[in-house]
């Protein structure tokens, strides 16, 4: 019985940990579908994200809700001029020039937030905090569960605008075909840097969602590569494979922290990555198409 | 400014485009012999540390610059060929064999991980090579009972036919001699079939595989050979830094070794030494103006990794073909001098191929 319990808060931590790889998935799967660029600094722009939550709610002493309201406004505002005053100088320059690109800037974002913010891991108080729910011998933390709901929340709240909004169906048109979307009348670059907002404002949540259970320090941009594992796993094309495969990767990893020897749970992401490339390299909800000359 | 105008295939052949070419390599090859001689140890020491990043980043360029696949995990590589060296050497085995092996281990590690990944287009191939570098450096931080784990491991001086080759002279030779052997090499496989099926790959992969090139196996080739030519670099790099640390081969280290490539200049070989030279240099300038910098910036702890970082956007937003490419430009703009025209300097548009299946 004891083991059962175990195993479900097991179960329990790995999806709440695996919403935020899905989340910051989610961010690369936006910006790949529609520029074919991916962003290597997204787990950095998570970290400002929280950052800014940091200065918001304990610096300028804000209240929780409204920080996090500012904090998405303004990461988003940052990942719009990102993209339109330097993603957008490299288009049409090689897959990979774009790589390096944003692996630069992700150094770069990591020395200025260390420059600015210092090296200390920060953390701020919020709602969810040391609290739990439940009795017995099933305690959940209220963390894991506000991370739990507050993504499921997020991504209703993206469905709904990608399917019912004029923006939301222009950035799909824009994202399958942009000079057709381009003649529809639709402004396909700015389209694009509101893509690479919405994608920051994302990674923005799931910093502050993930601030009640891990401090927010300079190296906490590290987790977008385990994010890789949750985006490929989903088929890097597709926006529920990104959650699906966020939340495969974490409770795989819990478990293989709990049944594995010491050691095996910081690369069971890269193992279960270099597994999906090898045996089913389209992911679990991509599809096979061959590229026509 | 002297144009060459090919007139038979066998100048499209040569290694050296004119005499006057040859000779001034044998004079740097020369000068490159004496400088023990005259330099103090430190600065060989030095020179010796650019001559394994070179080796690594030829190996690099070949991947990368000539076949177009982008690894992020060639640390992984570096570590393999360190680690190999140093535990044989260690066991007894001689210094003639360790490195061979080395490079050969790095290789055959390579191709395990370029033939699963390899089908992929360059995208997954960057994530699939960054996943694997990270395994690699768990692997040697993990298993302590053959890489001393955090303990590090001290690397036993080599020696060949009975002479030590000891300290940072000993070092500087045998980088130097492997540097010379690999340029050899891979200037070799460039004017070789092989060396034009890559170039191939690189600019069409479609065109290509029309031409009757197998995709599959030429990638896998030089992915292997790329990772060998790593390995030998680490085996190198292990005599370099004497004592090994498992956390040293990291994904920094992937990243700096890409730099190289990208920094000098992409399809050049001049490229991957320039960037090395680049690559070596900047710590020691940053070293030189650390404490006359403003507000503090000289004490930043991550100061060398985002000026890294910093030139790597500006590169790529402004010179995208890299040291070389502006070298190259000089070199036109001296030897035409009063006849230059802005027009011959100006960068193409490129149009980025899709990898959109549509």
């Amino acid at each position: 019985m004891d083991d059962a319990v175990r195993l479900l808060q097991l179960v329990i931590n790995g999806t709440a940990a695996g919403c935020i790889y899905g989340l910051i998935a989610l961010g690369f799967v936006l910006i790949y579908k529609a520029t074919e660029m991916v962003n290597f600094a997204q787990g950095e722009i998570m970290m400002i994200g929280g950052f800014i939550a940091y200065t918001m709610i304990v610096k300028l002493g804000m209240n929780y809700w409204v920080g996090f309201v500012l904090t998405v406004a303004i990461t988003a505002a940052f990942g719009f001029l990102l993209d339109a005053l330097i993603l957008r100088r490299v288009i049409g320059q090689p897959q990979f020039a774009v790589v390096m690109l944003t692996l630069g800037l992700a150094f770069i974002f990591r020395a200025v937030a260390g420059y600015t913010w210092g090296y200390d891991a920060v953390g701020f108080a919020t709602p969810f905090t040391n609290k739990v729910v439940g009795s017995g011998r099933m305690v959940l933390g209220m963390d894991n569960l506000s991370i739990i709901v507050g993504t499921v929340l997020l991504c209703g709240v993206l469905y709904v605008f990608f399917s019912r909004t004029r923006l939301g169906i222009a950035m799909q048109a824009a994202s399958q075909n942009q000079l057709a979307a381009y003649y529809m009348g639709i402004p396909v670059r700015r389209v694009f840097s509101l893509i690479w907002a919405i994608s920051a404002g994302v990674a923005a949540v799931a910093a502050v969602l993930l601030s009640p259970v891990s401090m927010i320090d300079v190296n906490m941009g590290m987790l977008g590569f385990k994010a890789f594992a949750a985006a490929v796993l989903g088929g890097f094309g597709s926006i529920p494979g990104a959650l699906v495969g966020g939340v495969v990767v974490g409770i795989v990893e819990q478990l293989s922290g709990y049944f594995l020897p010491a050691g095996f749970q910081e690369v069971t992401s890269n193992i279960v990555l270099l597994a999906v490339l090898i045996l089913r390299p389209q992911g679990l909800f991509g599809q096979t198409i061959r590229k026509r000359v | 400014m002297r144009a060459i105008f090919k007139t038979r295939y066998e100048q499209d052949l040569t290694l050296w485009r004119s005499p006057a070419g040859a000779l001034c390599y044998a004079l740097l090859l020369a000068a490159l012999l004496l400088v023990p001689a005259v330099l103090g140890e430190f600065y060989v020491g030095e020179l010796a540390g650019l001559f394994v990043f070179a080796i690594a980043g030829v190996g690099l360029m070949l991947l990368t610059g000539y076949t177009g696949l982008i690894s992020l995990g060639h640390a992984a590589f570096l570590g393999i060929g360190a680690y190999t060296n140093a535990i044989l050497l260690a066991r007894g085995v001689p210094f003639v064999l360790t490195l061979p092996a080395a490079g050969l281990l790095a290789g055959l590690a390579g191709v395990a991980i370029g033939v699963p990944t390899l089908r992929m287009s360059g995208l997954y191939l960057a994530i699939a090579t960054l996943a694997f570098g990270s395994i690699v450096g768990t692997v040697l931080q993990k298993w302590d009972s053959v890489t001393g784990g955090f303990d590090g491991f001290a690397v036993k001086t080599p020696s060949i036919l009975g002479v030590e080759i000891a300290g940072a002279t000993g070092t500087y030779y045998l980088s130097l001699v492997v540097l010379v052997f690999v340029l050899w090499l891979v200037m070799n496989l460039l004017r070789a079939p092989m060396g034009r099926a890559f170039v191939a790959i690189r600019d069409s992969e479609i065109s290509a595989q029309s031409m009757g090139i197998h995709l599959a196996l030429y990638k896998a080739i030089a992915f292997g050979l790329s990772a060998g030519i790593t390995g030998l670099a680490g085996a190198l790099f292990a005599h370099y830094v004497r004592y090994l640390a498992p956390d040293s081969f990291d994904i920094l280290l992937s990243i700096q070794l890409v730099t190289i490539v990208f920094i000098g200049g992409l399809g050049s070989l001049h490229g991957a030494i320039f960037g090395a030279m680049f690559m070596r240099l900047l710590p020691q300038a940053i070293a030189l103006v650390r404490d006359d910098l403003p507000f503090g910036l000289g004490r930043m702890p991550g100061l060398e990794p985002s000026l890294f970082g910093l030139i790597l956007v500006l590169v790529i937003l402004f010179e995208p073909t890299g040291i070389n490419g502006r070298w190259l430009k000089l070199k036109r703009y001296v030897g035409e001098f009063p006849l230059h025209r802005r027009v011959g300097f100006r960068r193409q548009k490129s149009y980025a191929r899709s990898e959109r299946l549509r």
